[in-house]
């Protein structure tokens, strides 16, 4: 493993050229993860039913949008970090990896795009949809 | 370039003798990447369509739960999509679980050779007993 030149090393650049804030965005991400998804997981358990009246019902009320919007940025910011670390490990080939890595892009911004406007349309429906 | 010698690769997989230690890392990027695709678009599929109406709604649920018991196509999608969901669930668990114990390694704390083992032992019978018990409320607990 080299570790960079020592000018480098001084500017805090290794081989990779920057990595600190894309670690520290998986930890904080995964904190945030770990709070919201497990809320998801735990509402889903407790809700009455499952039909769209029930569904769309829990999503319309204000306590619940907010922190599954919340969740949908943190969840899609997670899973840019995670596979752009499985795309960096394992795609070799310089044109195939810029590829891949901006196919990840349009993925995690489209999804979440979709996700934020799905809550926010029942949201601002009322539940009545 | 000041290295331009061949330098020593690390060996994969193969070499190393399995410990728990392994298969905890492994299964966290497995679970991780499954969770990143599929929990991904399922999330995503789940609101847009519930954001379009009760119709599209119910016909996420068809495809994924509950389709009719003539129709062997919607059958099929249902056996994929009820494992698909459980994995998940069972993913979510084991990520959750050994994302926790990457978060406490971070802090330089749980190297030591015996705390590694349990722990990276643990963990995955902790993520199975979770994804049961949630499940088991979900079919019996709640229903009573």
């Amino acid at each position: 493993m080299g570790n960079g030149t020592r000018i480098g090393r001084v500017r805090g650049l290794g081989s990779a050229k920057s990595g600190t804030h894309h670690w520290i965005a998986q930890r904080f991400t995964a904190i945030g993860n770990a709070l919201l998804v497990s809320w998801l997981v735990a509402s889903l358990a407790m809700l009455p039913a499952y039909d769209h009246a029930a569904v769309s019902g829990w999503i319309a009320q204000p306590i619940v949008a907010v922190p599954l919007m919340l969740m949908i940025v943190n969840v899609f910011y997670h899973i840019k970090q995670g596979l752009q670390v499985l795309i960096e490990d394992y795609v070799h080939d310089e044109g195939l990896k810029f590829a891949t890595l901006m196919l990840l892009h349009f993925y995690v911004i489209g999804a979440a795009a979709v996700g934020l406007f799905s809550v926010a349309r029942i949201a601002f429906a009322g539940g009545a949809l | 370039m000041a290295q331009s010698r061949q330098r020593p690769l690390s060996p994969h997989l193969s070499i190393w003798r399995w410990g728990p230690h392994m298969l905890i890392s492994i299964l966290h990027r497995a679970t991780g990447d499954g969770l990143a695709i599929l929990g991904g678009l399922g999330l995503t599929w789940w609101l847009f369509a519930a954001a379009s109406g009760p119709a599209a709604y119910a016909t996420f649920q068809y495809y994924v739960w509950q389709a009719e018991a003539g129709d062997m196509l919607g059958l099929i999608a249902n056996v994929i999509g009820r494992i698909v969901l459980i994995g998940l669930s069972w993913a979510f668990f084991q990520h959750l679980f050994s994302g926790l114990r990457h978060l406490v390694m971070d802090m330089g704390a749980g190297y030591e050779l015996q705390t590694n083992r349990r722990w990276s032992s643990l963990i995955p019978v902790l993520s199975v007993l979770a994804t049961i018990a949630f499940w088991a409320w979900i079919f019996v607990g709640r229903a009573g």
